[in-house]
């Protein structure tokens, strides 16, 4: 038997899965027993998906580091390798309004801002969820893309800021304002989940792809520090899919009051 | 029935899976112009994160959503605001404490500080002053679900408490010390995990639709942004101490 579960953990570790997770079902065993003392509902059920979340991850998380990580991380380094991007060895970088240089590293931080969110199991997980309790008025495809849109917006907009070597904070903090500016006017249905995506975008996927690139950019950059200038990406990502699920629930608000102007005949006043 | 289901559910993590691939494809054969490397485990791998994505899924639907909402169902009926919230606080504190991309971010900013001379350079302040951030941010998550839950119980409207959290962050952006500023910020992102989203998720939802009053959309979620907020400014006043 544990032979058996030895040889399973060599293919995919789960043991390591088990550790991260062990403390949470700590948690939840320890309040269900010992404060509310309730049996769980469908207890075999639940067991049962618990197993499925714990080897799914480890499958998903041994997959990515077997396949994509290593191809998305050899390809962040290349793309912003000073061969690539034509940069001499005197020491000055194209100022980053010369987007030429950057074509493909800005394609790139859209692109793969947009695939890794889409993947995200997280995000799945929440618009699964908001489609639910909406009752099919948030749908779960149109809140991914706005999420994933606005975090390949935020990641391109990180990479021109490594490049344009400017501080952090002002565009964090302007950013702040636009989404002050927008929840006055989005629908008040919207706010806590546009909020909350915020925070779910960045997880298992995205994290150790966008840190290879932030990395990569900032040490090939002359003066550029890895150390300083490589952070902020994920803040990035964090901060525009509030922007984007806002704008698709306010865009689609206006489209159904459109429609249902033209579709009601037209009043006598 | 149940395999055309399963077979369903594959189908749907191989289109979620599609946009990487064909992103990861097109920069290395058009862009790069080179080969893909070892094509044979690129196959197994994304065969990998298939099966464990659908996985994840079904196991969300069967165990983490159903045991999040009735935890929730039977602590309103419980009706004790004390272990509510000190279950919302172990919650966030537990399952941060541990996850593996806050360690990496605590190491990685332990050196940034060493380089910024802020502490000594010595392996022994680096893991001190790791550690330190590591129970910062966990503190800050299980504050964050503990003014979550309250809101979610008071009804409080979300944007006043988020608004008034960027002013804090925009003022502490402007006590810290510089080298701390690009950490504290991406720590909002990486501190919520693959697993405390839908259970969090899952505890607000069900929180918010077992009390009179509160709708499930506009209460119910919300938590994981406080969580997202909170450990920037805490971040950043751990700077400021230290």
């Amino acid at each position: 038997m544990i032979e058996a579960i030895c040889t399973i953990d060599r293919i995919v570790p789960i043991c390591a899965t088990v550790d991260d997770v062990l403390p949470i079902i700590g948690i939840l065993v320890g309040f269900q027993v010992l404060v509310l003392r309730r049996s769980i509902p469908n207890l075999a059920q639940v067991l049962l998906g618990f197993v499925l979340v714990l080897l799914g991850l480890a499958f998903f998380i041994e997959g990515l580091e077997r396949a994509l990580f290593p191809l998305g991380k050899l390809m962040a380094e290349q793309l912003t390798a000073p061969e690539f991007l034509g940069l001499d060895a005197s020491g000055t970088a194209p100022p980053a309004a010369d987007w030429h240089t950057y074509l493909w590293v800005y394609l790139f931080a859209f692109a793969i801002g947009f695939a890794t969110t889409i993947a995200e199991p997280s995000l799945i997980a929440v618009a699964i969820k908001a489609n639910e309790v909406s009752a099919g008025a948030v749908a779960i495809w149109g809140l991914r893309i706005a999420v994933a849109i606005g975090v390949a917006i935020g990641i391109t907009l990180g990479a021109y800021r490594i490049i344009s070597g400017t501080p952090l904070h002002y565009y964090i903090i302007t950013g702040y304002v636009f989404v002050v500016i927008q929840t006055v006017f989005a629908p008040k249905s919207i706010v806590a989940l546009a909020y909350d995506s915020g925070g779910v975008t960045t997880s298992t996927v995205t994290v150790p792809l966008v840190a290879a690139l932030g990395l990569g950019l900032s040490s090939s950059i002359p003066g550029r520090n890895p150390l300083l200038d490589g952070f902020g990406l994920i803040a990035f990502a964090s901060l525009f899919p509030m922007i984007t699920v806002m704008g698709y629930a306010q865009l689609s608000t206006w489209y159904a009051g459109r429609r249902s102007r033209r579709l009601s005949p037209p009043s006598e006043d | 029935m149940l395999l055309r289901q399963g077979l369903g559910s594959l189908f749907d993590s191989l289109r979620d899976l599609a946009p990487i691939v064909g992103v990861v494809a097109f920069f290395q054969l058009a862009v790069l112009g080179q080969p893909i490397p070892n094509l044979a485990d690129l196959l197994i791998g994304t065969l990998m994160v298939v099966i464990g994505l659908t996985l994840f899924v079904q196991g969300l639907k069967l165990g983490l959503f159903p045991i999040g909402e009735a935890m929730a169902w039977d602590f309103a009926r419980k009706g004790s605001l004390m272990w509510l919230l000190a279950f919302a606080f172990a919650l966030g504190f537990g399952t941060t404490v541990a996850e593996p991309a806050l360690i990496a971010v605590a190491e990685e900013a332990a050196a940034v500080a060493a380089e910024g001379e802020l502490i000594e350079d010595t392996e022994a302040a680096r893991k001190d002053y790791a550690n330190g951030l590591r129970y910062t941010v966990a503190l800050s998550v299980g504050l964050a679900l503990v003014i979550g839950v309250l809101r979610i119980l008071r009804g409080w409207p979300i944007q006043y408490l988020i608004i008034g959290g960027y002013i804090g962050v925009v003022v502490m952006t402007a006590l810290a010390p510089r080298e701390i500023i690009g950490i504290a910020y991406d720590s909002g992102g990486v501190t919520t995990s693959t697993i405390t989203v839908p259970l969090v998720t899952a505890l607000g939802v069900g929180l918010a639709s077992s009390i009179e009053g509160r709708n499930p959309l506009t209460d119910g979620f919300g938590l994981i942004a406080f969580a997202s907020l909170t450990p920037m400014m805490f971040v950043m006043g751990y700077g400021i101490l230290l």
